[in-house]
């Protein structure tokens, strides 16, 4: 399963849990299983069925372009990150 | 200068052709936005506040309009309404669309010396000029507060009334100056501290600095009577002017059209809009085109400087100087606006190291100066400026070179960074050993005052939307078409890795930026993302075009493609070896017998946080009795990844150490007691010119990206992360003196050096 890590700012929403394996095979999939383990971690990342504009999702380490349909492999990584731009 | 670069296998990259525009550039022929000039075109000025904090009570532009040749005054209720709440997303996250309205034109409040509160159309310059001193603004001046800490003390002046701070997408209930926090955690630091065997802490400080580029701030618009609005502005994104502008304006997008001019300098900070509305709402008002051009002094007050900062950063380590734990609270100001690069330095505090017990706290604060801007690697100077000098102090405790040191720590493929994600390979090591071996540092510098010091620094490699179209030429020449504004020569690198693929001399392609009507969406050219991403999607348009001329191949010589190579730069018949053709023949058989060759190139590319780093050596000499500072040596070595053109690159590692050396030495806004800027000239602002500086040296280190065909990584940021900290070092080397805080102007190097004399301590320090 999808090894889904939880910024310390949202782990109060998971009791203190820094990571945990979810099931799904898109970043969709994922989301939608992480908020049925843990209510309300759905809403502070996504809206409008999107990821929150100021939210940037990370899987195996690289930051994705392509939003909830990117295909996710069991034994990758997924981290949420704010979105940053550069200069 | 040293070029570890070579083409190897290419015959096009690597290279150091002369830039398509440079001809147009020296001759002085290219298009500045401040030399755009329409039929009937009128002049515009803007107004700006001389309060830093205040409410405004009411604006009367009566006068101003009844002064002879004044066609138009515009205000923020020529804006369309705002509630409080409504939200956008631009790009860049999501902003409240009053911020974005409110910055443009103020509203209700301004926030900063400098903000801009009316514009103004006349026949002429000079008039609209004089008309501003007509308009009447009745404020309610507020309590200022100008520094980061300050404002986020609890009886600070509030900037907005309904302000709290974002954690992660949850609000906190308390207004505050504090717009975000942010937190990210590795390991246990706790565990790491105690397991140390030293351990320090400081706090630093940084100075707000500006981009400092030549070219002011400009924006020409025409807005037709069927709706249609156009725009002429120097920036680093057309297309996010274009979806800026209709936001504001609350305007259909697809009314926008931006065509971006030559561009005098961005580094970040032409990557916001400032006058383009303005200039469109004084069009809509007088029928007319407008054109605004900014004055230094409105540059420096109304445009985005980087973010001073205040940094605290304890470390840990074991007596090998192995780092075990690092701690990192960090507070950026964002100017009047929330949005401060304070999210960047949380990820770029110790992304050079492996530190495995790590934590950092960032804070992202509004104050009264204007609304900070990226400024090439944001967030990532600041920090390197704490950690690669406390490095530096370790190494000393425990008598290490300053190299090993780093080295020992480096990060590399499979460090897991303090936000949790796993480097890719990088070229960290490599630019260290570089400098490890390099000349410079193993030439012994000798005299009284005279110190060296070294430092690294990181950036990202931004990737998002390019696109990229490419017609062939009876002639065999190509006209590409790209939308990525070019301001460090990208034109050039891009052409070059589509001539790669095709094996075509680059003189043969000619490329142009197009406007937001010719050409596909484009992402900014920031983020160290053009020739990484823009020039992978050329490399993706010349195979298109590859494969459409293997087809007129075919077609002419009544095979399937699948018969035809294209090889050694020759379309070849596999069935007939004694048959083949240059792209030069393929191209006039297929204009003459074919359709158009129009190929396409398109990517979405995700956001590689390999990136690259930057590390230099620097050698100064302190005058203990005027405090200057003297730069003997400068050597900048940068990963490349791949050098598409090698001069290039030197080029933006040369620029971003001399922006570095300002940093350090000079730059800095002045504020009075008021929250007013006291120093918006280039007179007063001292940025390093060439009399200020040694030759920089370049090292170019070739770490290919794996993530892009020909291993480009983006070089336009990471080489100013590492300068400032660099002289830090070799100041304290010379003089025996640590500073904690930026600049280290003449008068703070008098100042230390006295308090050494009188104090002795067994180690001096200046600032925190």
């Amino acid at each position: 399963m999808p090894k889904v890590s939880i910024p310390p700012l949202m782990q109060k929403l998971t009791h203190g849990t820094s990571v945990v394996l979810v099931e799904g095979e898109t970043v969709r999939e994922v989301i939608d299983n992480l908020e049925k383990k843990y209510p309300g971690t759905k809403d502070r990342l996504c809206e409008n069925n999107r990821i929150r504009p100021n939210i940037a999702v990370a899987v195996n380490s690289e930051i994705i372009t392509v939003g909830l349909r990117k295909q996710v492999e069991p034994d990758n990584e997924v981290h949420f990150l704010p979105a940053i731009s550069g200069g | 200068m040293s070029n570890n670069s070579d083409n190897g296998k290419y015959k096009v990259i690597g290279t150091r052709p002369v830039r398509h525009d440079g001809a147009e550039k020296v001759m002085g022929k290219a298009i500045y936005g401040g030399d755009v000039r329409l039929s009937g075109m009128l002049f515009g000025q803007v107004l700006r506040s001389p309060h830093a904090h205040a409410r405004i009570k009411s604006i009367d532009t009566s006068k101003a309009e009844e002064l002879e040749g004044v066609r138009a005054v515009v205000t923020s209720a020529d804006l369309p309404k705002t509630n409080e709440d409504d939200m956008i997303d631009l790009g860049e996250g999501m902003t409240r669309l009053k911020y974005i309205r409110d910055n443009i034109l103020a509203s209700d409040k301004v926030l900063y010396r400098g903000h801009a509160v009316a514009g103004v159309g006349a026949i002429n310059q000079q008039t609209a000029d004089e008309a501003l001193s007509l308009i009447e603004v009745e404020y309610e001046v507020l309590p200022a507060v100008v520094n980061v800490l300050d404002a986020m003390k609890d009886n600070a002046p509030l900037l907005h009334d309904t302000l709290t701070t974002d954690e992660m997408g949850e609000q906190t209930d308390k207004t505050s100056n504090i717009a975000a926090h942010l937190q990210h955690k590795l390991g246990d630091p706790e565990k790491g501290f105690n397991e140390a065997d030293i351990v320090i802490e400081h706090e630093f400080h940084t100075a707000t600095v500006h981009q400092g580029y030549i070219e002011p701030h400009n924006g020409t618009a025409m807005w037709n009577p069927d709706g249609q609005l156009t725009i002429w502005t120097s920036t680093q994104g057309a297309f996010v002017v274009q979806k800026q502008t209709a936001a504001v304006l609350d305007h259909p997008i697809s009314k926008v059209k931006v065509v971006p001019q030559e561009i005098g300098g961005g580094f970040g900070g032409k990557i916001p809009i400032y006058l383009e509305p303005v200039a469109a709402l004084l069009s809509r008002k007088t029928g007319h085109p407008v054109k605004l051009l900014m004055t230094r002094a409105g540059v420096f007050e109304g445009t985005g400087p980087t973010p001073g900062s205040y940094v605290r950063l304890k470390l840990g380590a074991d007596k090998s100087g192995k780092l075990v734990a690092g701690d990192c609270y960090l507070a950026f100001e964002a100017g009047g606006y929330p949005g401060s690069p304070m999210f960047c330095g949380c990820m770029c505090i110790f992304a050079c190291y492996d530190v495995p017990n790590a934590i950092v706290n960032g804070y992202d604060v509004v104050v009264n100066k204007p609304k900070s801007a990226p400024y090439r690697a944001p967030g990532s100077t600041q920090v390197a400026f704490a950690i690669e000098t406390m490095l530096d102090e370790i190494a000393e405790k425990i008598g290490m070179d300053s190299f090993d040191i780093r080295l020992l720590n480096a990060a590399k493929e499979g460090t897991r960074r303090v936000d949790d994600l796993v480097y890719p390979r990088i070229g960290c090591v490599e630019t260290m050993e570089a400098g490890k071996a390099s000349d410079h540092y193993n030439t012994p510098l000798e005299g009284p005052y005279r110190g060296r010091g070294i430092a690294t620094g990181y950036w990202f490699n931004i990737g998002f939307k390019s696109c990229v179209t490419a017609s062939v030429n009876e002639d065999g020449t190509v006209n590409l078409m790209e939308g990525s504004t070019d301001i460090g020569g990208s034109r050039t690198s891009i052409a070059m890795q589509f001539a790669e693929v095709l094996a075509l001399p680059v003189e043969d392609v000619n490329p142009r930026v197009g406007d937001t009507g010719e050409i596909g969406y484009n992402d900014v050219t920031g983020g160290s993302r053009t020739t990484y991403a823009t020039g992978y999607a050329a490399y993706n348009a010349a195979q298109d075009v590859k494969a459409q001329m293997i087809e007129i191949a075919a077609k002419h010589w009544e095979l399937t493609a699948d018969d035809v190579e294209f090889v050694d730069e020759f379309f070849k018949n596999k069935k007939d070896s004694s048959k083949q053709l240059t792209f030069k023949e393929l191209a006039k058989i297929g204009s003459a017998d074919d359709s158009p060759v129009i190929g396409k190139g398109s990517v979405n590319l995700g956001f590689h946080i390999g990136g690259s780093f930057a590390t230099n050596i620097v050698d100064v000499e302190v005058d203990p009795e005027t405090g200057k500072v003297t730069i003997l040596r400068f050597t900048a070595i940068q990963d490349a990844g791949k050098a598409i053109h090698p001069s290039y690159v030197e080029g933006q590692m040369q620029g971003g150490s001399v922006q570095g050396i300002g940093w350090a030495l000079n730059e800095e806004y002045f504020y009075n007691t008021d929250g007013k800027m006291e120093n918006s000239t280039f007179l007063d602002y001292r940025i390093p010119t060439a009399l200020d500086l040694p030759m920089i040296e370049t090292i170019i280190v070739e770490v290919p990206n794996p993530t892009h065909p020909y291993g480009v990584r983006g070089v336009g940021e990471a080489n100013i992360a590492p300068p400032p900290a660099a002289i830090t070092n070799a100041i304290y080397n010379a003089i025996g003196v640590r500073f904690r805080e930026l600049p280290m102007r003449p008068d703070r190097i008098i100042a230390a050096l006295a308090a050494k004399r009188e104090s002795e301590p067994m180690e001096a320090v200046a600032g925190s």
